[in-house]
């Protein structure tokens, strides 16, 4: 294979092809969980990191960008994880943010609050992502998936999902 | 077994087995919010087990794979705290159980991200800030047990006689720790206790609940040695590969 600029941009745009499968409209470059993409002489190597620890998307995504560029023509492949530096909700890129409203997820705000020690502080102003209200309130600090907590909108009414910061 | 696998697997099972004891909770929470909140943090456990196996495995080498250390170890050959195998109780005790589990975890983690042990630390960067949102969720929750009604208080009172002898063992370095301890890899758990106490007091005198002293420390889960409680819970967790080896999904 030949290691170029051209042919790394290229794979780049297989993997933008690759969803999340919690979050079908994130690709895995929104989410920024692709830390790094190495041409070996006759392998290609993508370097991921797990968005939490415990999230069962993980074994599935790298099952997943295996078969990919396997169906590319690079079928020798590999994945590898990495767990330093720790994925932070600031490597999701403004793109994927605006994905994710769209798809009814009240994104992660672009400054991070909420993630300190303090008790009982009061819970981080999100905007709803149906009617842009900020009119919201906190309804659960867990959700659906490991890197959710559950909101609603106090103006129309409706529960949303908010990819909270980390 | 060197030093390191020893505290690795400790580290492991030590979380491996508070989120199978959480996990227990999965459709019986309190409240739809709470039971989602418990299995969260169950699963955050988990991932952190799953780290923790994987890189012992590549150490131990051979067979060792993360499902074998989980699935295939006796109970003399796990090193979890006692205190992660206790009961779950009522809402109580298990509150209870994660924040002293969650203070003790977050101190250590804190003293780890400096471990010469590069992945041990890597490891610990990853999962401290999920460790921080298990010690914010179970703080609050002591708070609002123990200063809340009449009968939540009485419940909290009888959550610290179950749970507080088996606190102490957090603390007392077993011999692996006390090697790793030399080359800077594993924690000074004199630090982390004192550190463990300070914030305690001040939680539990914001929950208007009394801090025991002088409590009898019950001992021995780092050595293997356990309660009656985690032959049952292992029996659970590892029936289906001691049924049907190897089986897959
Ligand atoms: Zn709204």
């Amino acid at each position: 294979m030949v290691n170029t600029k051209a042919d790394k941009e290229k794979i780049y745009e297989y993997l933008r092809e690759i969803v999340d499968p919690e979050i079908p409209v994130l690709s895995i470059m929104d989410m920024g969980i692709v830390r790094d993409l190495i041409l070996h002489d006759d392998e290609v190597e993508v370097v991921i990191t797990p968005t939490y620890t415990g999230c069962p998307a993980m074994d599935m995504i790298s099952m997943q960008i295996r078969m990919h560029l396997s169906s590319y023509g690079f079928p020798k492949n590999k994945v590898t994880m990495v767990l330093s530096p720790a994925w932070t909700t600031e490597w999701m890129t403004e793109e994927g943010k605006k994905k994710l409203k769209a798809y009814g997820i009240a994104p992660p705000n672009p400054r991070q609050q909420g993630c300190d020690e303090k008790l009982f502080a009061e819970a981080e102003a999100v905007q709803c992502p149906h009617c842009d209200s900020w009119h919201t309130h906190r309804v659960s600090e867990f959700g659906s998936t490991a890197c959710k907590a559950l909101y609603q909108c106090d103006d129309c009414k409706e529960p949303f999902d908010h990819f909270k910061c980390h | 077994m060197t030093p390191l696998i020893k505290y690795l697997l400790h580290l492991a099972d030590n979380t491996l087995i508070l989120s199978q004891r959480n996990s227990e909770w999965c459709g019986h929470g309190p409240v739809l919010e709470q039971d989602i909140a418990i299995t969260n943090i169950s699963l955050d456990l988990l991932g952190q087990a799953r780290n923790l196996y994987s890189y012992a495995a590549t150490l131990i080498g051979g067979e060792a794979t993360e499902d074998s250390l989980a699935y295939l170890r006796k109970e003399r050959e796990f090193r979890n705290c006692l205190l992660v195998e206790q009961p779950n109780g009522d809402w109580a005790q298990t509150i209870l159980r994660q924040y002293c589990f969650s203070q003790y975890q977050y101190a250590l983690y804190q003293e780890l991200l400096n471990s010469k042990d590069p992945q041990l630390a890597a490891i610990v960067e990853k999962s401290i800030k999920e460790v921080a949102y298990h010690l914010r969720w179970s703080s609050e929750w002591v708070i609002r047990l123990g200063d809340g009604t009449e009968e939540s208080h009485r419940r909290m009172l009888k959550a610290i006689e179950e749970l507080w002898a088996y606190t102490g063992e957090l603390f007392e370095a077993a011999d692996y720790e006390k090697d790793l301890q030399q080359e800077g890899i594993a924690a000074d758990l004199e630090k982390i206790k004192q550190e463990w106490q300070l914030k305690t007091e001040a939680i539990f005198a914001e929950a208007t609940l009394p801090m025991p002293r002088n409590v009898f420390v019950q001992t021995g889960g780092k050595q293997g040695i356990h309660t009656e409680q985690l032959g049952f819970i292992l029996t659970e967790l590892q029936y289906m590969q001691r049924a049907y080896p190897g089986a897959k999904w």
